[in-house]
C-alpha cells in the first residue's frame, strides 16, 4: 500500500463537477482504470470494473439509500460558532465560511426523517466534505437530536460516519461531543430500538471512539480506514511501517470488531431487512425479477 | 523520588525550600515561629506570583511533572481497605489503569484511576498511563460492578492518551473507549472524576463521564495533546507552545467552557511540593461533590449526568 490516501483523495465537488459534461474521464482508485466519470457516478463512485468505493457526496447516498432520495431534514439551521476564539493563521471562523461555501451545508452532518424500502427510519449522515467529516459542537448536536428523536417516534437509526475525528478547532468541547452522543444513544438502547452504524471511509478518532462501535449491527464498506489512532500517529509512536490492510474493513471483520462488510449497493435492502426484523415488522417482498435492488444504471461488479 | 525541577519552577521551588527548612528549626525553637510565620506568608504570596504568570504550556509541563502525586498515592492517602482489582477477564491485566474496592470516609466506593510509573521499568510496565483496550475494558466492568451494587464511582484521570499501537488496534480500543461511556452514562450511582495531571483525549474521557468533574489547579483536559495538535495543524510537534495556548486546556479555561465543575487549588508550588495537603484537598472535593448527589434516586442520578453533557457545546 503506498501512503494513506485520506487527505489526498480528491473532494466529493470535484467528482461530481467532473461528472456533469460527458467526455470526462476519471481514473479509479482499485484498479487503476480508466474509466468515464458519468459511468461512475450512475455506479455511485463504485467502480464497475474492480469494485472498488470512491468516496460519495451525501446527497447521492440520499439517492442511494432513501425512499425517493427524500430526507425531512431536522435542524438544518444549527451553525457552528468559535468558541475557543481558534486561529491557526486562519481563524476557525473563516474555515467555517469557506467549508460552509464549497459544501453548502451549515456543518458536517445531515440529519432527519426517511423511509427506507418503505421503513420509517431516523438518518444521519456525515458529510466529509465540511472539514473531513470533524466532529464539533454542531455535529455532536445533532447527533443527540437524531437519538433523542428516534427515541421519541420510535424510530431505528441509520447513520452513516464519515470522519477523521473530533474538530480540534472546538477544542475539549469536540472531546465533550463523544460524551453527549453516547449518552443518548443509550437512552436509544433502553428503549429497545436498532441502531445501525455504518462506517465508510474514513471512520476514525472521536467518532470511532464513541457511538460508531456501539451499533446493534456494525456495517463497513469494502476497503474502509477505520481505527481510533491515524495511521501516521501509530507510525510515529511504534516507530514501523504498519502492515498492509491495517485498520481497512477487512482487518476489522478479521479482527471481530464490524459485523459485516456491505457493498454500498447492496446497502439500501440489507439495512432494510435487518431493521424490519430487529424491529418485528413483517418481510419486505422478495424483489421481483428485473427489480433492482438498486437504481438500474447500477453495475454490480463481480 | 529524585526530585525533578523544571527551570520556571526553581524560584518558587527554593522558597518552599527555605519555608520548610525553617519549620523544622521552628519545631525545635519556638523562637522561629513568628519569623516562619513572616517568611511563610512572604513564601505564599511570591509562589503565587510567579505561578500566576505560568504559561499554558508550562502548566502542561506541571501536569506532567514526575515528581506529581498518581493515582495511587491519591488511593494511599485518601483510602481505606483498599483492594485493588485487576484484569478486563478477556484479554490481560493492563496496569496503565489501576482499579479497586475501597472505603472513603467510611464509605464503600469503587475506583479507577490512570497509573504512571516513577521509574523507568514502572514506567515501561504501566505504558506512561496509556490504556489498551484492555485497561478500558477493565474500567468498564469496574462502572458495572458499581452499578450493580449501587457504589459510588470515584476517578482520577492522569493520562496523555489511549494506547495507539497495533495492537490496540487489532483488540478494538476505539470499541473499548466507546463502551466506557455508554456504561458511564447508563450507571445509576454518583460518580466523581478528578483530574490529576493530564486529561489527554479519549483516554481520559473513558474515565471521564461523571457528574462532577473536578480538576486539579494545574491539570489540564485536551481534545488532542499539544504537541499533536502542533503536528497537525503546522506539521511541527515542536510547537507544542503554541497549540497549548490556543486550545484552552487549562483549568480556568475549563472551568469557563463548563467542561469541569470545580477547581482545586493547589499547594503552593503544586501538588507535588505537598503531596500530603493535596491528598486531603482533593479528598475534600470529593466529599463535597458526593454531598452534592446525595439523596438523588438512581434515575435522577443518571438524570443527572444527562443533562450535564447534554448542555456542552457552541453553536448557533
Ligand atoms: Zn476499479
Amino acid at each position: 500500500m503506498s501512503g494513506w490516501p485520506i487527505r489526498k483523495q480528491a473532494g466529493l465537488d470535484a467528482h461530481e463537477k467532473k461528472s456533469i459534461g460527458k467526455g470526462v474521464f476519471r481514473k479509479c482508485n482499485g484498479c487503476g482504470e480508466t474509466i468515464s466519470a458519468e459511468r461512475m457516478a450512475d455506479n455511485f463512485e463504485v467502480c464497475p470494473l474492480c469494485g472498488r468505493h470512491h468516496k460519495l457526496a451525501s446527497a447521492r447516498w440520499r439517492d442511494l439509500l432513501l425512499d425517493d432520495g427524500h430526507l425531512e431534514e431536522w435542524s438544518a439551521e444549527l451553525s457552528p460558532t468559535d468558541p475557543l476564539e481558534f486561529t491557526d493563521g486562519r481563524t476557525y471562523t473563516e474555515r467555517i465560511a469557506t467549508a460552509q461555501k464549497s459544501a453548502k451545508s451549515k456543518d458536517a452532518i445531515e440529519i432527519g426523517r426517511a423511509a427506507l424500502e418503505g421503513t420509517p427510519i431516523a438518518y444521519g449522515a456525515f458529510l466529509f466534505a465540511f472539514m473531513g467529516g470533524s466532529m464539533g459542537s454542531v455535529v455532536g448536536e445533532k447527533i443527540t437530536r437524531l437519538f433523542e428523536k428516534a427515541t421519541e417516534e420510535r424510530l431505528p437509526v441509520v447513520l452513516l460516519q464519515a470522519s477523521g475525528g473530533a474538530r480540534m478547532q472546538e477544542g475539549i468541547l469536540s472531546l465533550m461531543q463523544m460524551a453527549k452522543t453516547v449518552s443518548a444513544l443509550e437512552r436509544l438502547r433502553a428503549a429497545r430500538l436498532p441502531f445501525f452504524s455504518v462506517m465508510l471511509d474514513p471512520t476514525t478518532g472521536g467518532v470511532a471512539a464513541s457511538f460508531a462501535f456501539l451499533g446493534d449491527v456494525n456495517i463497513a464498506e469494502p476497503d474502509a480506514l477505520i481505527g481510533f489512532a491515524g495511521p501516521r500517529v501509530i507510525e510515529t509512536t511504534i516507530r514501523q511501517k504498519l502492515p498492509p490492510g491495517f485498520q481497512r474493513s477487512e482487518f476489522l471483520l478479521a479482527h471481530g470488531m464490524v459485523d459485516r462488510i456491505v457493498s454500498r449497493l447492496s446497502m439500501r435492502r440489507e439495512i432494510a431487512q435487518l431493521a424490519r426484523q430487529l424491529s418485528g415488522l413483517p418481510a419486505l417482498p422478495a424483489p421481483a425479477a428485473g427489480d433492482a435492488v438498486v437504481p438500474p444504471s447500477v453495475s454490480v461488479p463481480p | 523520588m529524585a526530585a525533578t525541577v523544571l527551570p520556571f519552577e526553581k524560584p518558587v521551588v527554593e522558597l518552599v525550600t527555605r519555608v520548610r527548612e525553617l519549620r523544622v528549626l521552628a519545631e525545635t525553637d519556638p523562637h522561629f515561629e513568628p519569623e516562619l510565620k513572616r517568611l511563610e506568608d512572604r513564601a505564599a504570596k511570591l509562589a503565587r506570583e510567579l505561578f500566576a504568570e505560568l504559561t499554558p504550556w508550562q502548566k502542561v509541563q506541571l501536569s506532567r511533572h514526575p515528581n506529581r502525586p498518581y493515582t495511587l498515592d491519591y488511593v494511599e492517602a485518601l483510602f481505606e481497605e483498599w483492594q485493588e482489582l485487576h484484569g478486563d477477564r478477556r484479554f490481560a491485566d493492563d496496569a496503565a489503569i489501576v482499579c479497586g474496592m475501597a472505603r472513603f470516609r467510611g464509605r464503600s466506593v469503587v475506583v479507577v484511576g490512570h497509573q504512571k510509573g516513577r521509574t523507568t521499568k514502572e514506567k515501561a510496565a504501566r505504558n506512561f498511563g496509556q490504556a489498551n483496550p484492555e485497561g478500558n475494558r477493565k474500567a468498564n466492568r469496574m462502572y458495572e460492578l458499581a452499578d450493580k451494587f449501587r457504589l459510588p464511582i470515584l476517578t482520577f484521570i492522569d493520562t496523555p492518551g489511549a494506547y495507539p499501537g497495533i495492537g490496540a488496534e487489532e483488540r478494538g480500543q476505539s470499541e473499548a473507549i466507546g463502551a466506557c461511556l455508554a456504561a458511564m452514562a447508563r450507571a445509576q450511582v454518583p460518580i466523581v472524576a478528578t483530574i490529576i495531571g493530564e486529561g489527554g483525549s479519549g483516554g481520559a474521557l473513558a474515565l471521564g463521564v461523571a457528574n462532577r468533574v473536578n480538576v486539579l489547579e494545574y491539570g489540564t483536559y485536551s481534545v488532542i495533546s499539544p504537541e499533536g495538535c502542533a503536528s497537525i495543524l503546522w506539521k511541527d510537534g515542536s510547537k507544542g507552545d503554541e497549540a497549548a495556548l490556543r486550545m484552552r486546556m487549562t483549568s480556568p479555561d475549563l472551568l469557563a467552557l463548563k467542561v469541569v465543575d470545580n477547581v482545586i487549588e493547589e499547594p503552593v508550588g503544586g501538588a507535588h511540593q505537598d503531596p500530603a495537603e493535596a491528598a486531603r484537598l482533593v479528598g475534600d472535593a470529593i466529599a463535597a461533590a458526593l454531598a452534592d448527589l446525595e439523596g438523588l434516586s438512581p434515575e435522577a442520578l443518571a438524570d443527572d449526568r444527562y443533562r450535564r453533557f447534554r448542555s456542552l457545546g457552541a453553536f448557533s
